[in-house]
């Protein structure tokens, strides 16, 4: 069965056709997509993920503020107790700061030009890393990412 | 941490326990709920005339009152992949910023016998939880959301203007369910034509008259009324009675669709070696399991 992913788009940054195209493919590929529209802050995504019992959280990012949303919204996730659930993000996030989101908990980043089938493929991967126990979620043991 | 554990963190007032129960009930097992009478509102209508946006300002109007609101915003599943897009909860901003709002999106999934044999025990415990104020949205398209709306006590038929003969185009029946009629985009301008053929159409019939309330979900216009109008209802047995015989068909259909031999029958019918009468001779024997 699929998962419940929310697909967020974090700050002032009225750009989602991405986040429309991966919630529309997610939605192809078996999963319950809950998408809650622009300019959102890291308290309102983190209040979605929590009433709707999300497993994943999908930040869509195109306004250069993702090194100060995404660690909020990870360090809220955590401090609220959702350690596990999974976070990825996609959008314009250049590889010098990719490391530092990895630290937050991090578990993918996609860029322009991925294909849906990746991102896919990488929720499939991590579902079964997490039935196997392995470490995935935002607040658990870091270390392993998608690449 | 087991149910009951999480059960009463829930009603001290937990939102992740709340809402991991939720998931509990969707996935098909039951825990126990009391049932203490809970407030319900059904809000249904086409797509696009701007339920969840309505919805959005009526909440703003109930917490001014002092109520707490839960809305169990209903989509349905694509039966080609069993995902679903789930967009209600955007339209309602307020439900991401207030303690006093909790939105939960559902999918109408494949269940056997449809979303229905989880409703009443998500009101229940919603209810239990100290929400107030119960909505449960749907998308009115067809028998099934019927169905769905059917679980609140008081049901708002929302639908807008340029959509032709609504009497017409509501055959599904929606109409005898509904207590009020929203007519939302009242900043158009034929929202009044569209409520006032409404109107006319509603007044040959000779029941009780349905209440058509010209909205603005956009501009928030007519909501306080429209709510104060809701608080009021009180519905006629010929209402109630329409809703206990949607719920018990649905509640027969999910007992039919859950008995062990449900698919064995079916083979036996297409293989020609029993006739539809034995069929359901053969399946309406009670089970030993907790079908319902």
């Amino acid at each position: 069965m699929g998962m419940r992913i929310v697909i967020a788009k974090p700050g002032l940054d009225g750009h989602d056709r991405g986040a429309k195209v991966i919630a529309r493919a997610l939605r192809d590929a078996g999963h319950e997509v809950i998408y809650t529209g622009l300019r959102r802050n890291p308290a309102e995504i983190v209040r979605t993920v929590l009433d709707e019992d999300a497993t994943g959280l999908g930040l869509s990012t195109l306004s250069g503020a993702h090194d100060v949303l995404i660690p909020k919204i990870c360090k809220l996730l955590r401090s609220e107790g959702m350690n596990d659930v999974i976070v990825f993000a996609g959008g314009i996030i250049p590889d010098y700061d990719r490391d530092e989101l990895f630290s937050q908990g991090l578990r993918a980043i996609f860029g322009p030009g991925t294909q849906t089938k990746e991102i896919i493929n990488f929720l499939q991967d991590v579902s079964s890393r997490k039935e196997n126990g392995e470490p995935v979620g935002v607040g658990e043991k870091l270390g392993w990412h998608w690449q | 941490m087991n149910v009951e554990e999480i059960i009463s963190n829930a009603i001290g007032g937990n939102r992740r326990s709340l809402s991991k129960l939720l998931t509990i009930i969707e996935s098909g097992k039951s825990i126990p709920t009391n049932n203490l009478g809970a407030w319900t509102l059904g809000v249904t209508g086409p797509p696009g005339v701007g339920k969840s946006t309505l919805i959005g300002k009526m909440i703003v109007e109930w917490i001014s009152r002092g109520e707490k609101v839960a809305v169990l915003a209903v989509d349905p599943s694509s039966p080609k992949s069993g995902g679903a897009l789930l967009g209600d909860r955007m339209r309602m901003a307020i439900s991401d910023a207030n303690d006093l709002v909790f939105v939960r999106s559902l999918a109408t999934r494949n269940h056997p016998g449809g979303l229905t044999s989880f409703l009443a025990p998500m009101i229940s415990l919603l209810s239990q939880c100290g929400w107030t104020r119960i909505i449960i949205e749907t998308v009115g398209s067809g028998q099934s959301e019927i169905r769905i709306v059917a679980f609140a006590d008081r049901v708002l038929l929302v639908e807008g203007p340029g959509r032709g003969d609504i009497i017409q185009a509501e055959k599904a029946g929606i109409i005898e369910l509904a207590d009020i009629i929203a007519i939302n985009k009242s900043d158009l301008p034929s929202a009044q034509l569209a409520a006032d053929l409404l109107r006319n159409s509603l007044s040959l019939a000779t029941e009780t008259a349905i209440e058509v309330f010209l909205v603005s979900a956009h501009l928030g216009d007519g909501v306080t009324e429209l709510v104060e109008s809701i608080e009021q209802i009180e519905t006629d047995s010929n209402r109630d009675a329409i809703r206990f015989r949607e719920r018990l068909l649905s509640a027969w259909d999910s007992r039919l669709i859950s008995h062990p031999q449900f698919n064995e029958v079916i083979l036996a019918l297409s293989a020609g070696t029993i006739t539809l009468d034995e069929a359901l001779e053969q399946i309406s024997q009670p089970t030993n399991k907790d079908g319902l």
